[in-house]
């Protein structure tokens, strides 16, 4: 975990130190936040693990968090852009509206749950069950994917550069799945599908959105729904 | 919920501040489970003494006069010492048994936390903070040592239902999970002959490690039996008289964190648990993978 440095924060942040404010004074400033306000930037010092770090903002700020976060930071996210300068616990950008979370280090279980929109980037690696019921959002993480990831995803897009684990993909719905890397499994309904040349512009898009340099669309594969499981049907009874 | 704590000690100058270390770790997760607490810290290990934690309700009536009676029963010198409702009874190797049965005839309500060489266990009902100060836990010195708060599912909220549970010498384990099988193999540990204390299912995957490192497994080899014999969901983290063990259920939904420093290798149900060890900002972190045993031995 990166240490505070105070060379590196903006000199015209909004500085809270958790160490001596405490949670719910932070959410609560972030809260009041009112439509076109000059208090743009934010930082956030000694996070410690805590919970629900900078929860449900609806202004377009940037939020730096320095160190690592538990649960739910950033969750229901609506246009700000939170770095987080270290690991974050489970559910990171949980029903993400808009804006952007970036994750410098690993993220814990379901990143990206249940998002609608915006674009969160994992640069370590994301455990189980990454995007998992994904209703719109962005995922894009540099590193590997746990299993279980894109479980019953309905849309948006989730990019891996690295590897993903068992049962990839299960019981998808219209997400589309880019992985890099090998996959250990497919889950049900989840299919290898042909990158064309749509899917290589929708890609290369993703990865300038995140930063990621020195890698090319075409050195992912795509997956996404078979489409046998929209409607339940006897004969797939064994697939639930 | 439930929040559980490991610390198993690299460098020996950390040695002195391992109930401290350990207590701080368990505190910062009380709210992941308000209903009881405990650790067990393993002290150095001596040949010539051994130790029995046990508890009592009314402790100053069971505890009274209890060294002189047991020292009678099994013909060896005894000792106790009284923290709060618990006390260690200290006696020769050879005497275990004959002071466990004793203490059952000479004080029939007293209960048996663990006995071995090095462990010792205190639990009760209420939060961490309320635990670690009735025993003076942040004092105790020890090479590792694991904790537990408890959110209870699937048994009463009492002394002996509060983790860790020890169902052999110096082992001990912590559960944050439920299993759904309990039932099942706590009917074939007891035709083997195991005891149980309690309804609770922790207490029969502690039974089934003892059981499986009876027969002669290794630590590690008892944890990987657990990811075929046990069903449901479980982090577990395990303590021997000089190992610490930790296995997650194959869907992992129990969270789990690991530091590991060249002092020391730490684990949290949280990253907040580890936030106070030393060079933690440096630290290796990493989520433990599912299905898979991780355990390390002096």
């Amino acid at each position: 975990m990166p240490a505070t440095s105070k060379a590196t924060r903006e000199s015209h942040a909004r500085v809270f130190d958790l160490d001596v404010q405490s949670l719910r004074e932070l959410n609560q400033a972030l809260h009041k936040l009112a439509p076109g306000s000059n208090e743009t930037a934010w930082e956030v010092l000694n996070p410690k693990g805590n919970h629900s770090v900078a929860v449900g903002v609806d202004q377009p700020v940037s939020i730096d968090v320095r160190g690592s976060v538990g649960y739910y930071c950033g969750g229901m996210n609506s246009g700000s852009a939170i770095t987080v300068h270290g690991s974050a616990g489970p559910g990171v950008g949980e029903n993400m509206m808009s804006g952007s979370i970036t994750v410098k280090g690993d993220a814990s279980q379901y990143a990206g749950a249940t998002g609608k929109g915006g674009l969160l980037v994992i640069e370590g690696n994301a455990s189980s069950r990454c995007g998992i019921s994904m209703k719109g959002i962005d995922i894009v993480v540099h590193g590997n994917i746990g299993h279980m990831s894109a479980f019953m995803a309905q849309s948006g897009n989730l990019v891996v550069l690295g590897d993903a684990g068992d049962a990839l993909g299960d019981s998808i719905y219209e997400a589309r799945l880019f992985v890099r890397g090998k996959v250990d499994s497919l889950g049900a309904d989840c299919i290898a599908k042909e990158m064309r040349p749509e899917h290589l512009e929708l890609l290369q898009g993703l990865l300038d959105r995140a930063g990621v340099k020195d890698v090319k669309p075409s050195e992912f594969k795509r997956y996404g729904s078979a489409r046998t499981l929209y409607n339940f049907n006897i004969d797939n009874a064994d697939a639930y | 919920m439930c929040g559980i704590v490991g610390l198993f000690l690299k460098d020996k100058t950390l040695e002195p501040k391992l109930g401290a270390m350990l207590s701080e770790m368990l505190v910062s997760l009380s709210d992941r489970g308000p209903d009881s607490a405990g650790i067990a810290i393993y002290g150095s290990p001596s040949r010539n003494e051994a130790k029995i934690t046990i508890q009592s309700a009314k402790p100053e009536r069971d505890f009274r006069g209890l060294d002189a009676e047991l020292a009678k029963a099994v013909g060896a010198p005894v000792s106790i010492a009284v923290k709060s409702t618990h006390a260690v009874v200290r006696t020769t190797p050879d005497k275990v048994d004959e002071a466990r049965e004793a203490l059952q005839s000479l004080r029939p309500d007293v209960r048996i936390m663990g006995a071995g060489e090095a462990v010792e266990i205190y639990k009760e009902v209420g939060l961490p903070e309320a635990v670690v100060d009735r025993f003076d836990l942040r004092k105790m010195t020890g090479t590792h040592g694991i904790g537990h708060t408890r959110m209870a599912t699937e048994s009463a909220v009492t002394t002996m239902g509060a983790h860790p549970f020890s169902t052999g010498a110096d082992q001990c384990l912590v559960h944050n999970g439920s299993l759904s099988n309990h039932n099942n193999v706590r009917r074939e540990l007891i035709r083997e002959g195991m005891k149980f204390e309690t309804e609770n299912d922790t207490e029969v995957a502690a039974a089934y490690l003892s059981s499986q490192m009876a027969h002669g497994k290794n630590l590690g080899e008892a944890l990987e039996g657990t990811l075929s014999d046990l069903d449901g969901f479980f982090t577990f983290v395990v303590g021997t008289k000089n190992g610490f063990g930790v296995v997650r259920d194959p869907i992992a939904c129990k969270p789990a964190v690991m530091a590991e420093t060249d002092q020391y290798v730490a684990f949290g149900s949280e990253y907040r648990a580890l936030t106070k060890l030393p060079g933690i900002d440096n630290a290796r972190v990493w989520e433990p993978e599912p299905a898979t045993v991780y355990f390390w031995e002096h």
